[in-house]
C-alpha cells in the first residue's frame, strides 16, 4: 500500500490533470431549461422514467406515494400509470434488476439516479441523454459524447433514431494528432421528431430534478413569502431604531 | 455601584419576584453590566454589526444542529441515507438542513468581516490584546468545528476532503503516520472516524465555542468597545461618570442590531430558499454522491472558507524530500494572527488617522486573501499557481513587515472626541 501522504499527492495530481482535461476539451453542454413547478411536465417525466429508466435505475430515496402527492396523482392513477413492479405505494422506486446480475451484464451496476440532477447537473443529464452516437467498437454499438465509453446502451434509440459522429483531426504544437468530436448528425430517424425528442428528454430531466429534491418547488414558493416578511420586518426595525436614536447626537 | 441600586422594573409581584432572585443571583446586576448600563461608543458604523450577527448564527447553528441530530445517523452505512431522509421525510427537515449548511458559510462570512473590522480600526491594540487572542481562538475552534461537521453528510467530497486534510498531519517527520492513524482511529477514513468526528462536532467543539464566546464578551465588557475613530471614550466622562460619547447598549444597540439582523436574514433567506448550493460553493456537487473510497472526485477542494489556506499549502513546493513545508506555512498563517497586537506599532489605532502605507497594505491584504481563496477553489494550474505564491508571500509580508512599516508610516492626530 502507498503511504497515505504520497497517495494524497498522487490523488491531487490526478484530480488536477482530470480537471484541466475536463476544462479544456469537454463536449459542450446544452441548457436543459426545466421548471419543477410544471406539474404536467413532471407527470410526463415520471411516465418516461418508469417506462425507459426504472428497468435498470432506481430512485431509492423517492417513494411512489410522495410522487403521487407532489404530482397531483390519485392512488388509482399512480397504480395504473407508474407502478408495475408489484411494490406498495409507500415503497421507494426501486429497480427490479438485481445489482449483481447487472454487474455481470454491464461491468457496472447502473447507478441510483435519486441525486444525479444535483451531483452532475441538469444540463449534463440533458445533453448526455441526447448525445449517444453509433460506434461499432463498443459492445452496445453506441458511444456517448458527454461520457465517452459509457456502458449504458442507447435506450431511447427507438425514439431518437441513431446519430453518427463528425470527427475532426487536429495537430497540436508537439506534432501529436488528436481526433476531436465536433458534432453529431442524424443517421436514421426515430418515432419522434427532433423537437419532440427534446421535449421528451426535458420532461425526464425535469422529473429527475424533482426526484433529487422533492421539496424544491415548496422551498421556492415559501422563500417568496419569507423574504417579503423579512423585508417588512427590516423596514419596521429601521423605523424603530430611528425613533430610539432621536436623542443621540 | 449604580448597577446594584437599580431596582427591576415591572408590576408589583414581578418586582418582588425580581428582588427575590436578585437576593440569590446577580440577575439585575448582569443585565445592567452587560446591557442596560454597558456604555458603547455612539459612533459604531456598519462594520460593528458582525459581532452580534456572529452570535445570532452561533445560536442558529446550535438550534438547527440539535434538530438535525435527532434524525441523523453517524454511521458509514446510514449517514448519507439519513441526510436524504432529513431532506425528504422529516417534517421541515430540508429547511433545517439548509439553514445549517448555509449557516456554516454565513458564520465564516460574518467572522471574516468581524476580524477585518479589527484590522480597520485597530481593535486588537492595547488594551484589547487578550480580546483579540480569544477571538482568534474562537476562529480556530470554528475551523475545527466546520472541518468535523463537513465529514458528517458522508458524501464523496466529505470523504476525500477529510482524507486530504487528515493526511496533512502525516507529513510531520517520525510521528506523521502514527499521528494520522490516531486521528482517524483506523487505517483509513471509516465508520470509526465518522463516529468520533460526530462526537467532536456535536459535543466537544460546541462547548469550547460557547465557553470562548462568553469569555470573549466578558473581556470586551471589561475593556470596553473600540470604535471607528480608535479613541478611548472612557477618557471624557460627564458629571454622571458615564462616557460623554457612550450610550447604553440597551436599548440603543439592541434595537440597532435588530435592524442589522433583519438585513442579514433577508440575504440569508435568499440563499436558503433560492440557492442553497450557491453554485456548488456552499454545497458541493460531488457531495451529492455517497462516500466512495475507490472513486476520487474529479477535483478535490475544501469548502470556500478554507481555500485561502489550501492555496498556501499548494503554493509551497516540496523540499528536502518532504511536503511538510506547505503544511507548516499553512499553520503559521493562523499562528501569526495571535501576534498581531504586538506586530502593529502605529501610534494611532484607526485607519482614519493612519498613513498611506497601512491603507495600501491593508487593501492589498484583503485582495490577497480573496485571490488566495479563489486560487484554492481552482485546479493548481497557471495562472493560479503563480497567484497563490504571490498571495502567500504577501500574506506573510503584511504581518512580518508590520512592525517596520507601521512605524515609518505617517499619521494624523486623533480627535479628542468621536466624530459622528
Amino acid at each position: 500500500m502507498l503511504k497515505p501522504v504520497r497517495m494524497l499527492w498522487a490523488g491531487l495530481a490526478l484530480a488536477w490533470s482530470a480537471a484541466t482535461l475536463a476544462a479544456g476539451g469537454g463536449y459542450p453542454l446544452e441548457a436543459a431549461v426545466t421548471d419543477v413547478r410544471q406539474l404536467a411536465s413532471l407527470q410526463r417525466g415520471a411516465r418516461n422514467f418508469v417506462n425507459y429508466c426504472l428497468g435498470c435505475h432506481s430512485l431509492q430515496y423517492l417513494r411512489y406515494s410522495r410522487v403521487a402527492a407532489d404530482l397531483g396523482l390519485s392512488g388509482q392513477e399512480l397504480r395504473d400509470n407508474l407502478m408495475f413492479t408489484g411494490t406498495r405505494v409507500d415503497d421507494p422506486m426501486q429497480s427490479a434488476m438485481p445489482p449483481e446480475a447487472a454487474r455481470g451484464w454491464f461491468g457496472n451496476a447502473p447507478p441510483d439516479l435519486s441525486l444525479i440532477a444535483r451531483s452532475r447537473g441538469l444540463d449534463y443529464v440533458f445533453t448526455y441523454l441526447k448525445s449517444f452516437y453509433v460506434d461499432p467498437a463498443r459492445p452496445t454499438g453506441v458511444n456517448n459524447a458527454v461520457l465517452p465509453n459509457t456502458v449504458m446502451p442507447h435506450v431511447l434509440a427507438g425514439l431518437q433514431g441513431l446519430r453518427a459522429p463528425a470527427w475532426e483531426t487536429t495537430t497540436d504544437a508537439a506534432g501529436q494528432q488528436h481526433r476531436v468530436l465536433t458534432g453529431l448528425r442524424p443517421a436514421s430517424g426515430g418515432t419522434l421528431s427532433a423537437e419532440e425528442f427534446d421535449a421528451f428528454v426535458r420532461d425526464t430531466v425535469n422529473f429527475l430534478d424533482y426526484a433529487a429534491e422533492p421539496a424544491k418547488a415548496q422551498r421556492q414558493a415559501l422563500g417568496v413569502l419569507v423574504t417579503l416578511f423579512l423585508v417588512l420586518f427590516t423596514v419596521l426595525a429601521w423605523l424603530l431604531k430611528r425613533e430610539y436614536w432621536r436623542d443621540v447626537h | 455601584m449604580a448597577a446594584n441600586t437599580v431596582a427591576p422594573a415591572g408590576a408589583g409581584w414581578l418586582r418582588s419576584f425580581g428582588a427575590w432572585i436578585d437576593a440569590r443571583f446577580p440577575m439585575t446586576q448582569l443585565w445592567n453590566e452587560h446591557l442596560a448600563q454597558y456604555y458603547a461608543p455612539k459612533n459604531f458604523n456598519t462594520w460593528y454589526y458582525f459581532g452580534s450577527l456572529a452570535l445570532l448564527v452561533l445560536v442558529l447553528q446550535i438550534v438547527t444542529g440539535i434538530w438535525l441530530a435527532m434524525s441523523y445517523k453517524p454511521s458509514a452505512t446510514e449517514a448519507f441515507a439519513s441526510v436524504e431522509y432529513i431532506m425528504r421525510d422529516v417534517e421541515w427537515g430540508w429547511l433545517l438542513r439548509y439553514l445549517h449548511s448555509t449557516g456554516s458559510s454565513a458564520f465564516f462570512i460574518v467572522v471574516y468581516l468581524h476580524m477585518f473590522r479589527a484590522l480597520l480600526y485597530g481593535s486588537h491594540r492595547q488594551p484589547r490584546e487578550l480580546l483579540w487572542i480569544i477571538g482568534v481562538l474562537i476562529y480556530v475552534a470554528l475551523m475545527a468545528e466546520a472541518f468535523f461537521g463537513y465529514l458528517l453528510p458522508w458524501g464523496n467530497m466529505s470523504y476525500w476532503g477529510a482524507q486530504v486534510i487528515v493526511s496533512l498531519f502525516g507529513t510531520f517527520p517520525l510521528i506523521g503516520d502514527a499521528l494520522v492513524e490516531w486521528i482517524r482511529g483506523d487505517y483509513f477514513i471509516s465508520d470509526i472516524t465518522l463516529n468520533r468526528f460526530f462526537a467532536l462536532h456535536v459535543v466537544a467543539l460546541p462547548i469550547v465555542l460557547l465557553f470562548l464566546v462568553v469569555v470573549h464578551i466578558l473581556a470586551l465588557h471589561e475593556v470596553g468597545s473600540n470604535n471607528p475613530d480608535g479613541i478611548e471614550i472612557k477618557k471624557t466622562r460627564g458629571p454622571d461618570g458615564h462616557p460623554l460619547d457612550g450610550i447604553p447598549f440597551h436599548p440603543y444597540y439592541t434595537v440597532k442590531d435588530i435592524f442589522g439582523v433583519g438585513v442579514f436574514l433577508v440575504l440569508f433567506a435568499a440563499v436558503v430558499f433560492f440557492a442553497p448550493e450557491l453554485g456548488g460553493l456552499f454545497l458541493e456537487h460531488a457531495n451529492f454522491e455517497p462516500a466512495n473510497p475507490l472513486l476520487t472526485p474529479e477535483h478535490i477542494a475544501p469548502v470556500w472558507y478554507f481555500t485561502p489556506f489550501y492555496a498556501m499549502l499548494r503554493a509551497v513546493p516540496a523540499f528536502a524530500g518532504t511536503q511538510v513545508w506547505g503544511v507548516l506555512v499553512m499553520f503559521a498563517a493562523i499562528v501569526l494572527l495571535f501576534f498581531l497586537p504586538w506586530l502593529d506599532r502605529a501610534p494611532v489605532r484607526s485607519i482614519r488617522y493612519r498613513g498611506p502605507i497601512y491603507k495600501v497594505a491593508l487593501g492589498l491584504f484583503a485582495l490577497a486573501f480573496i485571490v488566495l481563496g479563489y486560487c484554492g477553489l481552482k485546479p493548481a494550474v497557471q495562472p493560479f499557481k503563480a497567484l497563490s505564491v504571490i498571495g502567500t508571500v504577501y500574506y506573510f509580508a503584511f504581518f512580518l513587515l508590520m512592525p517596520w512599516y507601521t512605524r515609518i508610516d505617517s499619521h494624523q492626530p486623533e480627535p479628542g472626541r468621536v466624530r459622528c
